[in-house]
């Protein structure tokens, strides 16, 4: 199935669910709701005209105003896939989790509360997965501030290109 | 006479004189720089949690005690084997031989015992 | 009680100093501490082709059991802690080589949010091998410029003793 086709059933079966298709190359995506992340999931998995065993990735995106969150979906059994996206506000970003309906979603959903803040309920271990367990802040996300020191190490770098002649000494 | 012996007493004083050597200079020659952080338990550098005395498998225990049993006799067979020719020589050829034999053979009952027993296997296959 | 601590000011060592530098600089054992790609160029300079091992320069496993710490790879800052308690758990007498441009300077990743940027400034370094991986050559060089730091030390200089730290 084409995944334009994909998203025009799922539209069918969940009519207010479905935000917006959009046909974009190179991956045609879906924007759905945030609150039917976890019923839609279990459907395209379960369903057999879908069959979508594999969750390839997922992923998160910090626009300005938003925070999306994309599932890139695939089917061994009939060997076609799809693109979802969801859309969080900025202040708050939660959004169901997807771990017990695919398993692989443990970790990258450690890394995106790791790396952009976003709360996943229902997931069993919500905790930073890449930075230090005592990390101030969310790395990703556009208006991230560097802080100046870790456990007294500095982070402040000394510009590479210290011209001699302005060196004040 | 005992002069066959005066090379283990060679061996005996210089392994001693080796050691002493060794660990004296370390003690004389070496730095020493003790600090907290230094003598923490070593952890791969992670900051080491929970004591270190844990439960280990009695597997290892009924390995041992099985390795000691017959480490000990094989200990015994090589004094036997040593002297054996002296008492071929004397004619009392079948009296060792047989002597030996009995002795081996009081332990291997013992072996067959812990073989049947399924003590000998590292993962004992409960029986369905 | 070492003699490094009784001994009084007014003796020198001379030939000593050359017969324990000597001891020491030949049998230099490092700790296998690659964090990224310049652990492989480590594993190629511990290997047969250019081996270190003819320098006496054995790998082990344990801080415990070594005198130098080959920092080969990018040092982020959740493991520069643990380097540094990895350094204060090895015995004296012990030295560094910050092989690779990522620990001289964090290389290629300095402007990343969670790379230290050298080694430098958690540990004290004796020798910056540059490369992006240096290649085996490169590395065995700085082995040997370390051999040579070795061979100029004086036994008895105080300034050797390295001061605890105190955070955490």
């Amino acid at each position: 199935m084409e995944p334009l086709q994909i998203y025009e059933r799922i539209k069918q079966r969940f009519p207010d669910k479905v935000l917006e298709i959009v046909d974009r190359k190179p991956d045609p995506f879906a924007v759905l709701a945030a609150d039917a992340i976890g019923e839609i999931a279990r459907c395209l998995r379960d369903d057999g005209e879908f069959a979508m065993d594999c969750l390839s990735n997922e992923t998160g995106v910090d626009h300005k105003d938003r925070i999306e969150v994309v599932y890139h979906l695939f089917s061994y059994r009939h060997r076609h896939g799809c693109v979802l996206k969801v859309k969080l506000p900025r202040e708050n970003p939660v959004v169901a989790t997807v771990e017990e309906i695919w398993r692989a979603a443990n970790w990258m959903e450690r890394e995106i509360f790791d790396l952009l803040g976003v709360n996943f309920e229902g997931h069993s271990d919500m905790r930073r997965i890449l930075m230090p367990e005592d990390w101030p802040g969310y790395p990703l996300r556009k208006d991230f501030v560097e802080p100046l020191e870790y456990h007294g190490i500095s982070t402040v770098r000394e510009s590479p290109i210290i011209r001699l002649d302005q060196k004040k000494k | 006479m005992y002069f066959n012996y005066a090379v283990l007493l060679a061996l005996t004083v210089i392994g001693l004189l080796f050691m002493v050597a060794m660990i004296g200079l370390q003690k004389l020659l070496a730095p020493s720089n003790p600090f907290k952080r230094k003598l923490m338990p070593y952890e791969c550098g992670e900051p080491p949690t929970g004591g270190a005395w844990i439960n280990f498998n009695v597997r290892f225990y009924l390995i041992a005690l099985v390795f000691v049993i017959f480490e000990v006799e094989v200990a015994f067979i090589y004094p036997v084997a040593t002297v054996y020719l002296d008492w071929v020589r004397r004619g009392q050829r079948w009296f060792a031989l047989s002597e030996v034999l009995i002795f081996l053979l009081i332990l291997f009952v013992g072996l067959v015992y812990v073989w049947v027993k399924r003590d000998l296997e590292w993962i004992k296959k409960v029986p369905e | 009680m070492p003699l490094l601590n009784t001994l009084p000011d007014y003796v020198l060592t001379t030939k000593t100093d050359e017969l324990i530098n000597w001891m020491r600089k030949s049998s230099i054992w490092y700790m296998l501490f690659g964090l990224a790609c310049c652990a492989i160029e480590l594993m190629h300079t511990g290997g047969p082709r250019s081996d270190i091992e003819r320098f006496g320069a054995t790998p082990r496993a344990s801080a415990r059991q070594s005198d130098l710490m080959i920092i080969a790879g990018t040092l982020t800052l959740k493991m520069a802690l643990r380097t540094r308690l990895l350094y204060d758990q090895m015995p004296d007498p012990k030295y560094i080589i910050s092989m690779g441009s990522c620990a001289n300077c964090g290389g290629l990743f300095q402007l990343a949010y969670s790379v230290c940027d050298g080694v430098d400034k958690i540990l004290p370094v004796d020798v910056y091998v540059p490369g992006c991986p240096p290649r085996p050559e490169a590395l065995t060089e700085g082995l040997l410029k370390l051999q040579e730091k070795i061979m100029s030390e004086r036994w008895l200089a105080r300034e050797r003793g390295v001061q605890e730290i105190t955070d955490a």
